[in-house]
């Protein structure tokens, strides 16, 4: 609770513990304590000694900071009062000011959050400390449901305190009264600043925190984060970077002395952990058990395919009728809400539930957090933990239960990691090129903008902070004509050339565009789930695939559009921890009614899966290097791993192990790298390209976060030790050259990545006034632009980006250079008789890719041939 | 025509490159491209080049990629050369607007004027481009029949027969082993056909969709999907709604 603003429960633990703050005080601040407390306007001492708390050492040390005009970082563990400490220095500031000598609308302070619920629930908060100190500040929220009166209102008459989300940032920057309205800027809080940093909508904040200096120069930044690795980047965000190529500006850092440390034991059951599978099936009767012990448990997944199985298991075992909800991403947000209020009520025993709850709001007394499948990365395990106990002097409680064996190693390694308190965060990334192409327009839609001068503002946003005079022209140049070498557009220009060289939107009706489509969020197409009564029924004696009546009733949820394309009507699958019956498409809804299965189908989303983080793989790595280690694990994983030690061998730090054995009638070559899902995905899909070369028909591969298997119909043993394969040009770096570009040009992927590229930098309009279009139309036409434009003009700076995106997220391409570099040639070969125990949990992994389908055009022909068949009998 | 006889692709495999429709008796070629050819008249019929696609959208604010026209023409070009054509019959919506003949770009307009000089050239007038401008050159006709078939830009929205039209764009989709595929497709009974759009910037509407229904009043039709590589019969029954 006390992440936030008080209640009673925050002030009787704070209370409790005096003796810590007094130490972490004089350890840190000890010089300037006697006067910090001094910054404390005794409205406030008064307030805090009213509620029973001490004011933290970080919560002065940020008024210090303010003070003396500092920007800073602060970073503290959920439940360490991280929101108060940010707002104090407004709170106090605006408590003193005498309303004198404004220079625009009197805003005084823009809070930022990733989520709009969090703006909510922060403003919410805010009105107490208000309210009982009497103080005169107006705070309010802005989001997308905002009235449309309030907005306008809030545009000419702010409040003093203006808690929003980056994309409203953006909007209010594109209007031309934001001069106005930010002139008196004198703080702006960003919230949750690790999970939006590192993303491109952390890219579009970060241009717009630029911008919001220049027309409040004075502004100062505090930004809020959970701990991370490098936290030196999120200073950097804070700062304006005048001069990049000599160093970065840091801002300031303060950092919240933990809590008590979290008490984290991995799942020992009775029954050994499986061999494949994330589900952990085995350990439904050990979870159960730990929720009827505690009050209210939190369970962690890692995909809404887990929540929904985990779920549906535990309603199986559930002979106590615990009170037990879900709650995900597809879920309808009046559900979610629902559990959510439950949760804060205390009328629920537990909780399955996905990233969704990952954010800082506040659902009630969480007793204890369960991590079903391994967390893939040591800051999601903190950050989950710390969701629950929001209080600082107990320890949070948490229970990870491993799907598999790798999964006990990824858990052991992590449960390490989280004692060592070593968060891992996405590497620092240049920013975007299309979310610049939507900054740039967005801000000639507030006024005329001179390129040199704008060239430099761009440059002071730390993501952009090395962007090219020539690359920043060509991005103008694409929102301006388009950008193509063939100049067909200029007599369409978005920006026209003043005589006194600045550029300006040329009509009105492109800031309306533009206000319709900001933001950096592209949805996948996404269908509306809805229930219905079924009506005649299958007993009905139409004819085969007449459409039945349907009646429309409560929507549920939604599905990624190619989930439900994959359902016939009449077949079952399970969603919203429910056994529902696939009716049929309507539109943009799916409608389903009850049903009861045994078999039902469970989605494959796409999204949510996370790779293991790259600090993570090094543990799990070390751990299996260093065998004094196994000790500390389960006896049938230690016992497993022994076995492999003698079979065949341990893969070291520094290498990639290699194994090749025969299995009933293919050839399989495994490789175990431990970098992540994604890029072995990709080794796979090079790797399968090579060895198709060196004639070893390999026939299918299959990844999972530690290892690649491949197999074919030639021994790929037997082709090493001939030297008709040699494995050191196989795995050579050069396969992220050629071979890459080949794949990716035959990918869909690009398609992809090309759509939502296309559609943030203004493209594609995702609604255009008095249209709107859906998800399935823009996708049609992106293809059919992609391909034209890749042939055309293969160097356009949307290729660029849509190739850049490719890379880093969704290949992973990085972390697989990295590792080719790193092994070097260092390739152990082991040539087996037969499968390894190492090898056994990938070769049951799911999801196999078949290099046959890599081309689509086998599917047409294949069906072509069918029809051939049927014809001539 | 020895360039209609390309070597297969994989031994033992059926030749997809190019496929007979036959249309009432009368035998036509269809490749991948999307269009259809006449061999007993020497007649390229296409329909829906949708040319300045790209910059009607650009004047509206979204400057697409100005390259569909020539992509367009250079794939026409090829199809004509293809089939040694001697005749040309655009089944309407040739131009995405009225204005749209006027923006080409001088290499495009070129381009255009060279295949017409080298081929007799029809218009059939569509919704798109009701008019069709005198200096553009080439016969414009709201349809024409030659030897007892019809050609037209919109297909009757009844049973007909002797009949082949565009307007519609037909795309079909497939599933197979969990992959989906939606590409655009001839459709026909032997007795009409509707053939693909053949512009860069167009899109197609699923041949299961209502708009469909009249022209084969429920009886059985026939799929041909464009691949990459060939342009594949497929049976009906593996046809998916979007």
């Amino acid at each position: 609770m006390t992440s936030r603003m008080p209640k009673d429960k925050a002030a009787r633990t704070a209370a409790g513990q005096p003796a810590r703050i007094s130490k972490a005080g004089r350890a840190k601040y000890s010089p300037a304590s006697a006067p910090a407390k001094a910054l404390l306007p005794t409205v406030f001492a008064n307030w805090f000694k009213s509620r029973g708390w001490l004011p933290r050492a970080h919560q002065i040390a940020l008024l210090e900071h303010a003070k003396t005009r500092r920007s800073t970082l602060l970073i503290a563990p959920t439940g360490a009062g991280k929101t108060l400490a940010g707002f104090l220095p407004s709170l106090v500031e605006l408590s003193e000011s005498k309303k004198a000598a404004l220079k625009g609308s009197g805003l005084h302070t823009l809070y930022i959050s990733p989520l709009k619920a969090l703006s909510v629930d922060v403003a919410r908060n805010l009105q107490a400390p208000i309210e009982e100190m009497g103080l005169k500040i107006k705070a309010e929220t802005r989001t997308g449901d905002t009235t449309v009166s309030r907005r306008t209102r809030q545009r000419l008459k702010p409040p003093d305190i203006l808690l929003t989300t980056p994309e409203q940032v953006a909007l209010l920057l594109a209007h031309p009264d934001a001069p106005f309205l930010f002139a008196d800027v004198r703080t702006v809080i960003l919230d949750e600043l690790h999970a939006i940093s590192g993303s491109k909508r952390g890219d579009l904040l970060c241009l717009d925190l630029a911008r919001l200096r220049k027309h409040a120069p004075e502004m100062l930044t505090i930004g809020l984060s959970a701990t991370v690795a490098r936290p030196s980047e999120l200073r950097a965000y804070l700062l304006t970077q005048d001069t990049p190529e000599e160093c970065l500006a840091l801002a300031d850092m303060v950092i919240a002395e933990g809590g008590a440390e979290p008490r984290i034991t991995i799942l020992e059951s009775d029954e050994p952990a499986p061999w494949s599978g994330h589900f952990a099936r085995y350990a439904i009767p050990a979870v159960y058990d730990a929720i009827k012990q505690h009050s209210l448990t939190l369970i962690f997944v890692n995909t809404r395919m887990q929540a929904e199985l985990v779920f549906q298991e535990l309603w199986n075992a559930n002979d106590d009728a615990l009170r037990i909800a879900l709650h995900h991403g597809s879920l309808d947000r009046g559900q979610r809400r629902k559990v959510e209020a439950a949760m804060a009520e205390g009328r629920l025993d537990a909780v399955v539930a996905t990233s969704t709850l990952d954010l800082g709001i506040d659902w009630g007394d969480i007793d204890l957090v369960v991590h079903v499948g391994a967390p893939k990365g040591s800051s999601r395990l903190l950050q989950r933990i710390g969701r629950s106990n929001h209080r600082l002097d107990e320890p949070s409680k948490a229970l990870l239960v491993p799907g598999n064996r790798f999964e006990v190693l990824e858990c052991r390694a992590a449960l390490d990691a989280a004692h060592a308190c070593v968060q891992d965060v996405a590497l620092s990334r240049s920013g975007a090129l299309d979310v610049l192409a939507q900054h740039i327009l967005g801000l000639a839609c507030q006024a005329p903008f001179d390129p040199a001068e704008l060239f430099k503002e761009i440059r002071s946003a730390a993501p952009y902070c090395s962007v090219s005079r020539s690359t920043f022209d060509r991005v103008i140049e694409f929102v301006a004509t388009g950008g193509y070498a063939l100049k067909a557009y200029e007599r369409y220009a978005k920006l026209r050339l003043e005589p006194d060289g600045r550029l300006r939107v040329a009509n009105g009706r492109i800031a309306q565009t533009y206000r319709m489509n900001a933001g950096t969020i592209v949805e996948r197409p996404m269908i509306k789930v809805r229930l219905v009564g079924r009506r005649g029924g299958a007993r009905c004696g139409g004819k085969a695939g007449a459409p039945r009546p349907l009646l429309g009733g409560r929507v549920l949820g939604e599905l990624e559009e190619y989930f439900i394309e994959q359902l016939t009507p009449g077949q079952a699958f399970v969603f919203a921890g429910e056994v529902l019956r696939f009716e049929g498409l309507k539109e943009t809804e799916a409608f389903v009614s009850r049903a009861t299965a045994d078999d039902p189908i469970v989605p494959s989303y796409n999204g949510g899966k996370f790779p293991l983080s790259t600090h993570l793989a090094e543990r799990v790595r070390a751990l299996l290097h260093d065998r004094s280690s196994w000790r500390h694990l389960p006896v049938p994983v230690s016992d497993w791993l022994a076995l492999q030690d003698e079979r065949s061998a341990i893969p070291q730090t520094n290498e990639v192990l290699i194994e090749t054995f025969p299995r009933s009638g293919r050839y399989h070559l495994v490789a175990y790298p431990f970098e992540g899902r994604l890029a072995h995905q990709t080794l796979g899909m090079l790797l399968t390209r090579r060895l198709e070369r060196a004639g070893a028909m390999p026939m299918g591969f299959v990844a999972n976060d530690y290892g690649i298997s491949i197999w074919g119909r030639r021994d790929i043993g037997a082709m090493i030790d001939q030297g008709q394969v040699i494995l050191g040009r196989l795995f050579e770096e050069d396969m992220l050259g050629d071979d890459l570009e080949a794949w990716l040009a035959e990918s869909s992927l690009m398609k992809r990545t090309f759509r939502y590229c296309a559609v943030i930098s203004g493209l594609i309009e995702r609604r255009h006034p008095g249209k709107e279009k859906s998800g399935r139309q823009v996708t049609m036409s992106t293809d059919l632009i992609y391909d034209v434009l890749l042939r055309h003009e293969p160097g356009h700076i949307l290729i660029e980006a849509a190739r850049a995106d490719a890379a880093s997220g969704l290949l992973d391409i990085y972390r697989l250079g990295d590792f080719l570099r790193r092994i070097n040639g260092a390739i152990r070969h082991v040539a087996l008789d037969r499968v390894s125990p190492l090898s056994v949990p990938i070769l049951l992994e799911i999801g196999r890719e078949s290099v046959g389908h890599l081309g689509r055009e086998d599917i047409l022909r294949e069906s072509a041939e069918d029809l051939l068949r049927d014809v001539m009998g | 025509m020895p360039m209609l006889h390309a070597k297969p692709e994989r031994q033992g495999m059926h030749d997809f490159k190019v496929q007979n429709i036959s249309i009432c008796g009368k035998t036509f070629l269809a490749d991948t491209s999307g269009a259809l050819y006449w061999p007993a008249e020497k007649a390229l019929i296409i329909a829906d080049l949708h040319l300045e696609k790209g910059s009607s959208f650009a004047a509206s604010g979204q400057l697409l990629p100005p390259y569909d026209t020539r992509e367009t023409l250079t794939r026409l070009a090829q199809a004509i050369d293809r089939f040694g054509a001697e005749t040309v019959i655009a089944l309407g919506d040739s131009f995405h607007d009225c204005g749209a003949a006027q923006r080409m770009e001088p290499s495009d307009a070129n381009r255009l004027r060279s295949m017409q000089e080298a081929c007799e050239w029809i218009w059939v007038t569509g919704n798109h481009d009701p008019e069709i401008a005198n200096w553009l050159g080439g016969y414009v006709v709201d349809d024409l029949t030659v030897e007892g078939i019809t050609l037209r830009h919109e297909p009757l929205g009844a049973w007909t027969t002797h009949e082949i039209a565009g307007h519609l764009h037909p795309a079909a989709r497939i599933s197979r082993e969990g992959y989906t595929l939606r590409r655009p497709c001839f459709i026909g009974n032997g007795r009409r056909l509707v053939v693909p759009a053949f512009g860069s910037y167009t899109g197609g509407l699923n041949v299961l969709k209502e708009a469909f229904d009249p022209l084969f009043g429920g009886e059985a039709f026939k799929v041909w999907m464009m691949g990459q590589e060939g342009l594949y019969p497929i049976a009906t029954r593996l046809l998916r709604e979007d």
